[in-house]
């Protein structure tokens, strides 16, 4: 199975983890600063910033876009709870 | 010295004038004493509007509150028509300044509302409907009165994210929203001739403004270099006088002091600690052990039985890190930590260093917790909390100080950075 590369920059932690797995799930295992709150894409708490591999998530869903604008979400901002993995390099810090 | 403008509230609300094309019409409201929960005002407040007059209509900057909506309409009857009103601009969209905007809105239809860009969704929410056209503008774009012009800068965070003030260059005044207001109500209006309201605009200040001071900084970019002959706020007295004052005191309260002790090159590191048996206590001298042998950090050692809490968040705000030991009783971390920790919203904590560690007798919950907050208040937490069991043994208390050691690495970036594969993690 692909693996992609996850740099959480906030904690200088790089983790390797199978395409498929969601941003907070491996946020959460090694303590990064994204908090999260209700985990389905829904109240805008774990909101992050991808600062490499973009191309390497999940494109995000026309309700993920939603509340990434609702929440005023900067450019490159992801829901962790949504997006996940694909392959590659990425790298991501909380916002 | 022209007589000046005295306000009876107990008379019919009259616009008091600022200039030939410039009034006010707002509202007092003495007899409030807390506002939004978390600021006091021993004096109440005022909503300020104002009403500019150009060859080609009218512009309203601000409303007011909605409980006092009728005396703002009662002002602003009394020097213009509904009709006239070609331009409502709002600064800031918190409700006490746009709770008389529905009913504005409804008296002067052909009205077009000049917001910020990062007000738009807040508008769709304060009004509930989407049916209505507003115009979103940025630092830069001007509306014109014909002989009057209004130009936005947009001073995002100053306290919101919509928030911008509006320039009268044609009479270099400032409609700055909350920026430079304060909560004080006296109905001589103006700096020069109101009570002393120094405190008032200090304490503003610092509940306000205080968590935003890089944005202050940034909107004083855009501010400093324009001519002011007057500032006029969404609250309080009205800076006819010497406005530059308030700016450059802005300047000063927005710069740390604390900054100019610490030398290029140096992070400050703290540690905060309470402990009931000593035991908390030797953890932290040794992790203020561990994190002194790393050069370049100056590290500081506090009891949080010692002082109270205030000069505590004025060392945390100019701080590059800070570590806090509490011991878990009955299943949480102790009082004087949360005390500390929820007074910290009035700085800005985000990208610090933060860590945590502490004795416990049963499970030792308090750490994980105080973690959490940590991070929930944006810090770093890199490296997990310690936690020991009663008495440190001398293995423990070399835990902490590697702890301590690998925390001020971080602080340094001199960490080495980790990699691990997700499924060797529990």
């Amino acid at each position: 199975m692909a693996k992609a590369s996850i740099t959480f920059e906030d904690i200088n932690v790089t983790v390797t983890a199978p395409a498929g797995t969601r941003l907070i799930e491996i946020s959460e295992k090694v303590g990064s600063g994204i908090t999260y709150g209700c985990r389905e894409g829904d109240c805008g708490t774990c909101i992050t910033k991808v600062t490499e591999g973009w191309n390497n998530l999940t494109e995000p869903s026309v309700l993920e876009d939603k509340i990434l604008r609702e929440n005023m979400a900067g450019k490159h901002n992801r829901l962790a709870c949504q997006a996940q993995v694909l392959g590659g390099t990425i790298k991501v810090k909380p916002v | 010295m022209s007589k000046l403008p005295v306000l009876s509230i107990d008379n019919i609300p009259q616009a008091v004038a600022l200039s030939d094309r410039v009034h006010w019409v707002g509202a007092l409201d003495p007899n409030l004493r807390n506002f939004d929960i978390i600021l006091k005002t021993a004096n109440g407040t005022s909503y300020n509007a104002y009403i500019v007059r150009g060859s080609e209509g009218v512009a309203i900057i601000d409303t007011v509150k909605e409980n006092f909506a009728s005396d703002f309409f009662t002002r602003l009857e009394s020097v213009t028509h509904y009709d006239e009103i070609k331009v409502i601009v709002l600064n800031h969209l918190e409700p006490d300044h746009t709770g008389a905007l529905p009913e504005l809105m409804r008296r002067a239809p052909q009205a077009r509302v000049y917001i910020s860009q990062k007000a738009q969704s807040m508008l769709k929410a304060l009004l509930k409907q989407d049916d209505f056209e507003f115009t979103p503008v940025i630092t830069g774009d001007s509306v014109s009165l014909g002989d009057r012009t209004l130009q936005f800068f947009h001073t995002p965070y100053l306290h919101w994210p919509d928030t911008q003030c509006t320039y009268l260059q044609e009479e270099a005044i400032l409609f700055s929203g909350d920026v430079f207001g304060c909560h004080f109500c006296d109905s001589r209006l103006f700096n020069d001739v109101v009570g002393d309201f120094r405190f008032s605009f200090e304490y503003y200040y610092a509940h306000i403004m205080r968590p935003f001071k890089d944005y202050v900084n940034r909107a004083l970019t855009l501010l400093e270099p324009l001519k002011l002959n007057t500032i006029l706020p969404a609250h309080g007295p009205l800076l006819r006088d010497q406005p530059q004052r308030y700016v450059q005191r802005y300047k000063e309260l927005s710069h740390s002091a604390l900054q100019s002790e610490i030398s290029v090159g140096e992070k400050t590191l703290l540690i905060f600690y309470i402990s009931s048996y000593g035991n908390t206590r030797r953890m932290a001298e040794a992790i203020y052990e561990g994190a002194m042998s790393v050069e370049h950090v100056r590290v500081s050692l506090y009891d949080l039985e010692g002082s109270e809490i205030s000069p505590f968040v004025d060392l945390i705000e100019g701080a590059d890190g800070i570590i806090f030991g509490t011991p878990t009783i009955n299943g949480d971390a102790v009082k004087p930590v949360w005390d500390l920790l929820s007074s910290l919203t009035v700085i800005n904590l985000k990208s610090k260093l933060g860590g945590v560690f502490g004795s416990y007798g049963w499970t030792g919950e308090g750490v994980k917790m105080v973690e959490d907050r940590l991070r929930g208040l944006k810090l770093r937490v890199p490296i997990p909390g310690i936690r020991i069991k009663l008495i440190p043994t001398e293995e423990e208390t070399q835990l902490c100080r590697e702890f301590g050691h690998e925390m001020a690495l971080d602080l340094m970036g001199l960490r080495q950075a980790k990699v691990i594969d997700i499924a060797d993690l529990a």
